[in-house]
């Protein structure tokens, strides 16, 4: 896969390293230390920070606000953005706007139903979905235009990523739907939490068998529990999560106060076993309102010291 | 047949927008709110009694028997002079009635229901929205189910992550929109139209509000 961008994620990539990345979610409030103290934490130990688009619907300090601070520390950010809350008129002017501050990363999502989070009675958008807007970041890059047609001066120049969830039923549907959003555009894939590794597996086998892991880079999605409270959650409440019975029982099993460390003691051996699978590129480690865990998981997986390389401004 | 959904609301709401007016006159309607139980003539009866306990003085009720036709004004002529005493009308139909009502005679109105959608009788007692009349119809390529409307996030290229065994991540009585499309296309043997992509919609198919003409031959 030829390098499209300045992007670093994009160039650790290309040059075969397993690359790390990881995920802060920004305040809920103006306060910019917020969102550095969390950067600062992980920033020596992954190449690029995903910054949430106002996750669960919460009402957030925006992504691309919370991008910029990133970048003025010199730390490479990936821009989420959701596909809910703003129409294709507004999705392409904050595409420029990250662009114009060379944020050369981003994730197209659909994003959660507004019904989860803090305004349950607003009105979502969609005017575009996922596909669409991994389309529209391509045509902006590539073709450096706009979706109505006319030039646009000094195009963004984006690494373009979408989620992928192995887990959400129905199963046969997730790798041809992976096969549409990389002829969509994406070029990377940060994949939901993996628990249950057979079937991650299996679905890495699908798309191996279809050549797609040679078009795509893969990101293996880890988020440490932090209780069996937590596990038992996941697997009941969020939907589209899939935490096997053996996970819940050996957190379960765990005297409360070590759960926390053998939360942390899972998430470090699935990353040791699925370094070894192939078509998995790198890790996505989402370890939430925890960042302060996230150095002790890359050096233990062994993923540390990261490659050292200058991002292009 | 298509039904407009309509739903009672709050007491509460009904009592504030009747606030000041003393003497009201109640309409019902005998097509899709009676189908629905919310505005024929049992309802229309319990509301009398309701408004009439809160101290209001219901001049008279009436349960037309298509509100949103347009004949609807003259069998209200029937019942002018209780009309006429009313402070406003207290109209248990769709929106659609409620406004052809408005129309028709110079009084307030005051909608006791909310119109939900524009559903389809899919089963006994059960409405499902179909349709949500976009103007620019794809049905051809999802096996005849509409996304637009069956998704909950109206996503036109593939189901979301949050598919929770076939069903919607917001709500387990509902069915995801994509299982649907997936199952029908797959014993259709056309999983095939799954792959092709549709482009970002065209909302100006008709902008809101609609509005069509039968062209002149």
């Amino acid at each position: 896969m030829s390098v499209k961008t300045p992007s670093k994620l994009e160039k650790i990539l290309s040059e075969g390293h397993l690359a790390v990345t990881s995920e802060c979610g920004p305040p809920r409030g103006s306060d910019p230390d917020a969102v550095k103290k969390k950067a600062e934490l992980i920033k020596d130990y992954v190449d690029a920070v995903n910054i949430t688009d106002n996750q669960t619907s919460v009402t957030r300090m925006s992504s691309l606000s919370a991008c910029i601070h990133l970048k003025l520390m010199g730390v490479e950010p990936v821009l989420q953005m959701v596909t809910r809350d703003r129409n294709r008129i507004a999705i392409q002017s904050d595409i420029l706007g990250a662009a114009s501050f060379d944020i050369f990363n981003m994730l197209c999502l659909s994003g959660d139903h507004q019904s989860f989070g803090d305004c349950p009675q607003g009105q979502n958008v969609h005017d575009l979905d996922s596909m669409q807007l991994l389309q529209t970041v391509h045509l902006m890059r590539d073709e450096g235009k706009f979706l109505g047609g006319a030039d646009i001066n000094r195009p963004p120049k984006m690494f373009v990523g979408a989620a992928a969830n192995p887990f959400a039923d129905p199963f046969e549907i997730r790798t041809p739907r992976l096969a549409k959003k990389i002829a969509a555009g994406a070029e990377f894939i940060q994949t939901q939490c993996i628990y249950n590794l057979d079937k991650f597996e299996e679905w890495m086998k699908q798309i191996c068998d279809r050549g797609l892991h040679e078009k795509v880079y893969i990101l293996a999605g880890v988020t440490p529990l932090k209780s069996a409270g937590m596990a038992k959650f996941m697997k009941n409440r969020v939907p589209g999560m899939d935490v096997p019975d053996d996970v819940v029982k050996r957190m379960a099993d765990t005297p409360k106060e070590k759960q926390p460390e053998e939360g942390i003691n899972i998430c470090v051996e699935t990353i040791e076993r699925l370094k070894s699978v192939e078509g998995v590129k790198g890790f996505h480690i989402m370890a939430i309102e925890w960042e302060e865990k996230v150095p002790g998981i890359v050096e233990r997986a062994g993923l540390y010291p990261r490659p050292k390389i200058e991002a292009e401004n | 047949m298509i039904r407009s959904i309509t739903q009672q609301k709050p007491a509460e709401e009904i009592q504030r927008l009747l606030n000041g007016m003393a003497r009201v006159f109640i309409i019902g309607c005998g097509t899709c709110a009676t189908l629905t139980r919310t505005g024929g003539l049992p309802e229309v009866e319990a509301m009398k009694d309701a408004l009439s306990e809160k101290g209001k003085v219901v001049t008279g009720t009436t349960v037309v028997p298509v509100a949103c036709d347009n004949l609807t004004a003259d069998i209200l002529k029937e019942f002018q002079s209780m009309i006429k005493q009313a402070d406003a009308l207290l109209i248990m139909a769709c929106a659609f009635g409620v406004q052809t009502i408005a129309r028709q005679i110079n009084k307030i109105v005051i909608p006791a229901l909310n119109t939900l959608f524009i559903g389809k009788e899919t089963g006994a007692s059960e409405f499902n929205e179909v349709c949500s009349q976009c103007g620019t119809c794809i049905i051809g390529e999802t096996g005849g189910i509409c996304p637009v409307t069956a998704c909950h996030k109206g996503l036109v290229n593939g189901p979301c992550g949050g598919t929770n065994n076939g069903k919607c991540e917001i709500d387990s009585n509902k069915d995801c929109a994509w299982t649907m499309i997936y199952n029908r296309l797959s014993e259709l043997n056309r999983l095939d139209l799954m792959r092709n992509y549709q482009k970002p919609r065209n909302h100006l198919g008709e902008p809101s509000p609609g509005k069509f003409e039968i062209p002149a031959e």
